[in-house]
C-alpha cells in the first residue's frame, strides 16, 4: 500500500462512518469518556498534590516540628481523678539542650498556646493566645498586613502588646480600626499592635483537640515572656463537662536547620535529647520533609491506581467498539465479497477494517483530550480549583486509546478479510 | 473503440476434468464432475442449464474466486489452481470483470468511485484516473449521474454502472452471470448491448443466463447438465451479427 492509496482508505473510513452517524458517534463515546477521564482525574489529583505539597512547603522543608501531646495514660486518668493538674510535655530545658546539642541549627522558634477568651467592649472571641518570639512571621512565612509585630524590646521588657490574627480583627472590631486599641484577656489589657495573615493551612489548625465549629485562625500573638508573666502555665480544659487544668511549658517548639539535608540525620538526635529524663511519650515529631513524601508516595500510588480505573474503562469501550465493528462487519459482509471479486487481497480488507476502528479511537481520543482539557480550564479557572494537566496524562491517554483501537479492531478486521469472497457474495 | 484487444486464436481458459465438491461436513455435495471446456481469447460463451447445474459455480471457478476440487484450471496458459489468495486477489482485479445479477454496487461510494474500485486496488488515486472512470460512465450511458450513489438509480442504471466497473481495469475477460436477471426486457436488452459492444472491442465474455433469446448472442453456448457439460451449440458468426442488430462491428 502506498501513500495516497492510505489517504484513501482514511476516506473510505470516514464515509462508511458517516453512513451511520449516530452509531459512530455513540461508539466513539465510549473512547471519550474513558480518554477525559484519565486526563481528568489525573489533572484533579496533580493540582490537589500541588496544593498539599505548597502547603507543607511553606511549613518549611528544612524544619521539624516538635509538638506537646497529652500522653494516654493522663487523658484517662484525669476521668477518675478529677481535679487533677496534668504535667506534660516540652520543657525550656528540652529546648535549651536541642539547641545546645544539634548540629546545622540555624533557629528555635518556640511558641506556648493557651485557651482563653478575649474581649473588647462587649465583644467576645474564643481564641488561642500565642505566646512566641519576634522571628515567629519570617519563621512561618506569616505575613504581616497592618503595623507591626512582636519585637524583642517587648519580649525583654514583657510589654502587654499582642499582634491579631486578620480574621480575629474583623470578628472583634468589626469595621473599627483594630490598631492601638486595648484588647483585655482575664484582668489584663492589650495594645493591638499589628495584624497577622496566617499563610498555611497547618498553621490555622488548633493545637490539640480543640472543640469543633471554632474558628481556626482566631490567634492572638504576644511575647512569650509577657504570657508566662501574666497568665503562668497553667491553661484550662474545660471539654466535654470535665474539667482539668494542664501545665504545658512549651506547646510547640520549631527547629529550623540551615540545610534540607540536615533534617533527616538529626530526627534520631532529636530523639535521643527529647528521651533523656524523660519518662513518657508526651511529644510528637512532625518532619515536614517526611510528610511531603509521603504525599508525593502517596501522589505516586494514586495514579497507578488512576491508571489501573483508565485502562478498565478503556478496555470497556474498546469492547464496545470491537462489538460495533464485528456487526459492521456482518452488515457489510456482501460489500467485503464484492471488494475480494474486483481485486481486494486479504490484506486491503484487514487495513480497511482497522483504519476505520482507528478513526473511532483517534476522534473519540481527541474530543477525550479537548473534554478533559476544556474541563481542566474551567475548573481552574471559574471555580479556582488547582488542576494541572499533565503532558504524559494526554499522551497516555491518547496512546491508549490508539492501542485500543489497533488491538480491538484487528480481531473485526481479520474476520472481514477471512471471509470466504463467494460467501460474502453470497450473503443477504 | 476505446479498448480494442487484437484479436487471436489462443485459448484463453483451458480447463480439464475439472471438479468441484462443496464439503458441508457430514454430506458432500458434488458441483462440478469433471468438466472440459475450452474458450478462445475473444469469444462470447453462454452458459445455460437448469438451475442446480453447476452454472455459477463454475462461472466462480472461471474469476477465480473459487478454487476447483480437482482438475486443472489454466487461464491465459498459467495453472490457476495452485495460485496463493493473495495471486488470486491479483488476478480478479488485473484481468478479470465481473457483472453480478445483484449489481453489487458499494452503497456509500458514488458511480465514479464505484467505477474506480478495482483500479483502488491496483494503487491507482481516483484523480489520477478520474477522467477514465468518468468516460466509462458515459459510454455506458450514464450522463448526469456521476456523483449519485446507487440508492438514488434504477436497477438498470446500477447495471450499467456494474458493467463500467467490470471494464475499469481494462479485463480480458468479463464474466456476467445472469445480468439480465432483476431487469426487464427492455432495459436487459440494453444491458445486453453493452456486452455486445465489450465483444466488439475484442474482449472475452462469458454470461450465465436462463433465457435462450439471451443466449442467441453468444457465439457458443454451453448446457450443462448435474455438473457435466450436456452439449455444445455454435452460431454462426453471421448470425451473431444479426443478432447484435446489425451493428457491423463484429470484426
Ligand atoms: N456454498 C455451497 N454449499 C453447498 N452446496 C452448494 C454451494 N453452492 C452451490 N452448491 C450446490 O452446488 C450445485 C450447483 O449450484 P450452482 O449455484 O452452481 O447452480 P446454478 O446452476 O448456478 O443454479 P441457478 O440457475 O439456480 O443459479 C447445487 O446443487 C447447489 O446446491
Ligand atoms: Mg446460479
Amino acid at each position: 500500500m502506498n501513500g495516497f492509496s492510505l489517504i484513501r482508505i482514511i476516506q473510505l473510513g470516514f464515509k462508511s462512518l458517516r453512513l451511520h452517524k449516530l452509531r459512530s458517534g455513540l461508539t466513539m463515546l465510549g473512547m471519550v469518556i474513558g480518554v477525559w477521564a484519565v486526563i481528568t482525574l489525573v489533572a484533579i489529583g496533580e493540582g490537589a498534590s500541588h496544593d498539599a505539597q505548597e502547603a507543607i512547603k511553606r511549613l518549611g522543608a528544612h524544619n521539624i516540628l516538635i509538638r506537646s501531646i497529652e500522653p494516654a495514660e493522663e487523658k484517662s486518668g484525669a476521668s477518675s481523678t478529677r481535679n487533677f493538674v496534668s504535667e506534660y510535655g516540652i520543657t525550656y530545658h528540652d529546648a535549651s539542650r536541642l539547641q545546645a546539642t544539634l548540629p546545622g541549627l540555624k533557629r528555635v522558634l518556640p511558641e506556648m498556646v493557651q485557651r482563653r477568651p478575649v474581649y473588647y467592649d462587649r465583644f467576645q472571641q474564643d481564641c488561642q493566645i500565642v505566646g512566641t518570639y519576634p522571628f515567629y512571621p519570617d519563621f512561618t512565612k506569616a505575613l504581616v498586613v497592618r503595623g507591626r509585630f512582636l519585637t524583642e524590646f517587648d519580649e525583654l521588657h514583657r510589654n502587654n502588646v499582642c499582634v491579631l490574627t486578620e480574621s480575629l480583627a474583623l470578628r472583634l472590631f468589626g469595621h473599627q480600626d483594630p490598631l492601638e486599641s486595648q484588647v483585655r484577656v482575664e484582668d489584663q489589657y492589650f495594645r493591638v499592635i499589628g495584624l497577622l495573615r496566617e499563610m498555611s493551612g497547618v498553621e490555622q489548625r488548633p493545637q490539640g483537640n480543640e472543640p469543633e465549629g471554632k474558628p481556626l485562625d482566631s490567634n492572638v500573638y504576644m511575647p512569650l515572656s509577657t504570657l508566662r508573666a501574666r497568665f503562668g502555665e497553667m491553661d484550662m480544659d474545660s471539654r466535654a463537662g470535665s474539667f482539668k487544668l494542664e501545665r504545658v511549658e512549651l506547646t510547640q517548639v520549631r527547629l529550623e536547620f540551615a540545610s534540607v539535608d540536615l533534617v533527616e540525620p538529626s530526627i534520631p538526635l532529636i530523639k535521643a535529647a527529647m528521651e533523656k529524663d524523660r519518662k513518657k511519650k508526651d511529644y510528637e515529631l512532625i518532619v515536614p520533609l517526611n510528610i511531603l513524601n509521603a504525599i508525593k508516595a502517596q501522589r505516586a500510588r494514586d495514579t497507578r491506581m488512576l491508571l489501573y480505573i483508565a485502562c478498565i474503562s478503556l478496555l470497556v469501550g474498546g469492547i464496545g467498539i470491537m462489538n460495533i465493528m464485528l456487526a459492521t462487519v456482518t452488515e457489510r459482509t456482501r460489500e467485503i465479497g464484492v471488494r475480494r471479486a474486483l481485486g481486494a487481497t486479504r490484506g486491503d480488507i484487514i487495513l480497511q477494517f482497522l483504519v476505520e476502528t482507528l478513526i473511532l479511537c483517534l476522534i473519540g481520543g481527541l474530543a477525550g483530550v479537548g473534554g478533559g482539557w476544556g474541563f481542566a480550564w474551567a475548573r481552574e479557572h471559574w471555580f479556582h480549583l488547582t488542576t494541572i494537566v499533565t503532558e504524559w496524562s494526554v499522551l497516555a491517554a491518547f496512546g491508549l486509546s490508539l492501542a485500543v483501537g489497533l488491538v480491538f479492531g484487528l480481531y473485526p478486521a481479520r474476520r472481514a478479510a477471512a471471509l470466504d469472497p463467494i460467501e460474502a457474495l453470497r450473503h443477504s | 473503440m476505446l479498448f480494442a484487444l487484437p484479436m487471436s486464436n489462443k485459448a484463453i481458459i483451458d480447463i480439464r476434468a475439472l471438479t468441484k465438491v462443496y464439503n458441508l461436513g457430514q454430506v458432500k455435495v458434488p458441483a462440478l464432475n469433471g468438466v472440459n471446456i475450452e474458450v478462445l481469447e475473444g469469444s462470447y460463451v453462454a452458459l445455460m442449464g437448469p438451475s442446480g447445474s453447476g452454472k455459477s459455480t463454475l462461472l466462480n471457478i472461471l474469476g477465480c474466486l473459487d478454487r476447483p476440487t480437482g482438475g486443472v484450471y489454466r487461464l491465459g496458459g498459467e495453472d490457476v489452481s495452485a495460485m496463493s489468495d493473495r495471486q488470486l486477489s491479483q488476478i480478479r482485479g488485473q484481468r478479470i470483470g465481473f457483472i453480478f445479477q445483484s449489481y453489487n454496487l458499494i452503497p456509500q461510494l458514488n458511480v465514479v468511485e464505484n467505477i474506480h474500485v478495482p483500479l483502488f486496488y491496483q494503487g491507482r488515486d481516483i484523480r489520477s484516473c478520474y477522467d477514465h472512470c468518468a468516460g466509462l460512465a458515459l459510454k455506458v450511458g450514464l450522463r448526469g449521474r456521476l456523483d449519485h450513489r446507487p440508492m438514488q438509480l434504477s436497477g438498470g442504471q446500477q447495471q450499467r454502472v456494474a458493467v463500467a466497473r467490470s471494464l475499469a481495469n481494462n479485463p480480458l475477460m468479463v464474466l456476467a452471470d445472469e445480468p439480465t436477471g432483476n431487469l426487464d426486457s427492455t432495459t436487459g436488452e440494453e444491458i445486453l448491448a453493452l456486452l455486445d459492444e465489450l465483444h466488439a472491442d475484442g474482449r472475452t465474455i462469458i454470461i450465465v443466463t436462463h433465457d435462450p433469446k439471451v443466449a442467441l448472442r453468444a457465439e457458443r453456448v454451453i448446457h450443462l447438465m448435474d455438473g457435466l457439460v450436456d452439449r455444445v451449440e455454435h452460431h454462426e458468426r453471421s448470425m451473431v451479427a444479426a443478432a447484435n442488430g446489425a451493428k457491423g462491428r463484429a470484426s
